[in-house]
């Protein structure tokens, strides 16, 4: 049986999930919806730009953690995971994970109940990441102000794997499954 | 014992002090120097050092006409509050002298020196060493001793020599109003003396209570207290132990003590601590600090005391800790909030957090986005520290904006339409669908090394590999860009 949308997404709560390609961020923003804390290492030069982040969830909701080193990012997102105070937390990670770091992070989201979602470079996921995700935007030839995006599910602890293309709704803020083209 | 009063009077406070904080030279050369301040739409003199005054300058002049009289005349503006801090600065330092120090108008002090003269050798040595210091500071002051605070003022403010009679000195000196000083001088009566002779009833009645009142408050036939400034409250506490602590427990325990103290301290004063330190000191005369940073002014000791738990986990003990001082080195007002059903916008948890989360990493770097009003892309918003701001909703867009903001990256192409093709971080892309421009002009009221291009014409750019990028074209100096992605 194959997996269908609605059973991975929105993101299972209490654990930590990975995310990469060239749609991350987007997929980052796409999921978060909530009050959410955003962790980034500040030598990072490109930033996220809240009036970008605007169509997807309330600047407003949204804390920046700036730590030095990965160290101390996995720290403050281990922090973050444990206490509960935010429902959401994002991570970008740049350099892999071992095991025992994705076990810690995925212990604290379990201890806080609070959901985490790792931004990774391509292949530098940790074993014991709930989820992975690989997200692409795709061209979309019908409409103009499009934010098509090609969905992939790599890894999945609780069941198989799975695609779908999707799309934002800026209006009421949700996702759209595009359904996919018959064979003929 | 008899009562003594000092009182202390700078003329030229506002002056001294300007010249004491970074002008020194221009007093070691006695060179002319003038406070300015703007009334009425002209520059006065406000106050003036002595080289000004040799020259025929005075206060109240006009700043033009003074420059005319002495053109080398240096200038400086006035400050009203810096002349009152610098005022308690010496009140401060007058406590030397005897605990009892008051302000006197906003240039004078008063001393109540009773009981405390011996101390420095008796009244006169005193004076002298009051007058030496004040000198040596390089402020002008003068000062003179007697038995009641009116007649010290009148020594001070209208004696030729601080060890004159007052009933020589004029009638001025009794602190009256101009008007009753005028009619008193209409009447001949010019000195204290003078007045002394005519009797009370009289005089009372002619002039009324206030000349009579100011009278027996010069001879001393009638009380008048100085008022002591206030201590600054003082946001510290400590805990002495008979026998050295070294569990973790034990510690928090103490602290909590602490911080049970320091906080009904502070709910005393309507006041939250913003920063804390406690300091651990070792039986080995060995102290450890431990600061705590906190994102919003607080005083619930509950909520504090876990936030010390990191902190006094990674403190080493030693042979162990004998003595703790709780001190809060930063206070903010915090008033007692109503709590109704639209308050709580933020959770305390997530305060408590970002605590946590700054002290690991600095309290600085958990930030948050606030709106800023300009079109300039990079400078649409500014990232500040979250516990220094309250979270803004007026967030406005007009035209879609990326996700992600780059430095601008240069790609090779040309004109003023985006290039069909184009390679972007070693990614060859076709372009599929152009939309804009959309131009936005440098703001020439700030330096911008980076929009020294000048217009820039913004594109965004969806290519048939998938990616939507931002891109520009400088018209004027003919470059294009890449310095957005959208999702």
């Amino acid at each position: 049986m194959r997996v269908t949308f609605q059973n991975v997404f929105p993101l299972r709560p209490a654990r930590v999930h990975e995310v990469c390609g060239a749609g991350a961020m987007g997929f980052a923003a796409m999921a978060a919806q909530r009050r959410c804390l955003w962790i980034r290492e500040s030598w990072l030069t490109d930033t996220a730009a809240p009036q970008g982040l605007m169509s997807f969830l309330n600047p407003a909701d949204l804390l920046l953690a700036h730590p030095k080193n990965q160290a101390d990012a996995l720290a403050v997102a281990e922090e973050a995971l444990k206490d509960g105070a935010l429902p959401f937390i994002v991570l970008e990670i740049t350099r892999p994970l071992n095991l025992r770091e994705g076990r810690r992070l995925q212990l604290a989201a379990k201890a806080g109940g609070t959901t985490g979602l790792c931004l990774i470079p391509e292949g530098m996921g940790s074993n014991a990441a709930e989820t992975r995700w690989k997200a692409a935007p795709l061209f979309d030839t019908q409409s103009e102000d499009s934010t098509l995006q090609r969905w992939k599910i790599i890894k999945n602890k609780s069941g198989t794997l799975g695609a779908w293309s999707v799309k934002w709704d800026a209006q009421t803020r949700r996702i759209n499954v595009v359904s996919e083209v018959a064979q003929r | 014992m008899r009562k003594r009063v000092v009182s202390m009077w700078f003329p030229r406070l506002p002056s001294d002090r300007v010249l004491r904080a970074g002008l020194r030279h221009i007093a070691d050369d006695n060179r002319p120097f003038a406070l300015i301040h703007h009334e009425k739409n002209t520059d006065r003199i406000y106050c003036l050092n002595q080289a000004a005054e040799a020259q025929g300058l005075h206060r109240g002049m006009g700043f033009s006409d003074a420059r005319a009289y002495c053109p080398d005349l240096q200038s400086h503006p006035a400050n009203w509050v810096a002349d009152i801090k610098f005022l308690h600065t010496l009140a401060r330092w007058s406590k030397r002298y005897c605990p009892w120090v008051g302000l006197d108008g906003t240039d004078g002090l008063m001393l109540n020196i009773t009981g405390s003269a011996h101390l420095f050798g008796g009244e006169a040595q005193m004076l002298d060493d009051m007058r030496h210091r004040l000198a040596r500071a390089g402020v002008s002051g003068r000062i003179a001793a007697a038995d009641t605070r009116g007649a010290a003022w009148a020594l001070t403010h209208h004696a030729p020599a601080p060890t004159a009679d007052i009933t020589s000195l004029p009638v001025a000196a009794l602190r009256l109003d101009a008007k009753s000083d005028t009619a008193l001088q209409r009447l001949g009566l010019r000195t204290i003396r003078d007045l002394m002779a005519l009797p009370r009833a009289t005089l009372a009645r002619r002039f009324g209570p206030d000349v009579v009142l100011r009278l027996d408050q010069a001879m001393g036939a009638q009380d008048e207290a100085i008022t002591p400034l206030g201590e600054a409250p003082h946001y510290g506490v400590r805990l002495t132990l008979p026998d050295p602590i070294g569990l973790v427990e034990d510690v928090m325990m103490g602290a909590e003590r602490l911080l049970v103290r320091l906080c009904d301290k502070l709910k005393d004063q309507d006041m939250g601590a913003r920063q804390l330190q406690l300091t651990l000191r070792r039986v080995d005369q060995g102290a450890q600090m431990v600061e705590l940073r906190l994102a919003a002014p607080m005083r619930d000791a509950a909520r504090i005391l876990p936030l010390f738990a990191r902190g006094v986990d990674a403190v080493d003990a030693g042979y162990g800790i004998d003595q703790l001082r709780l001190e809060a080195t930063q206070v903010e007002r915090l008033m007692d909030a109503q709590i109704t059903s639209t308050t709580a916008s933020r959770p305390d948890g997530l305060e408590d957090l970002i605590t946590r989360l700054g002290n690991r990493i600095g309290l600085d770097n958990i930030q948050r986005f606030l709106p800023a009003d300009s079109h300039i892309p990079e400078r649409s918003f500014q990232s500040v520290p979250a516990a220094y701001s309250t979270a803004s909703e007026s967030w406005a867009s007009l035209r879609p904006r990326p996700l992600r903001l780059f430095a601008p990256e240069s790609i090779a192409a040309v004109g003023s339409r985006p290039p069909a093709q184009f390679r972007w971080r070693r990614m060859s892309l076709t372009t599929g669908r152009a939309i804009g421009p959309e131009r936005i002009a440098p703001e020439w009221w700030l330096p911008d090394d980076n929009w020294r291009s000048g217009l820039r014409d913004y594109w965004k750019v969806d290519t048939r590999e998938g990616r939507r990028l931002w891109l520009f074209y400088t018209p004027q100096n003919p470059g294009w860009f890449v310095q957005g992605e959208f999702a």
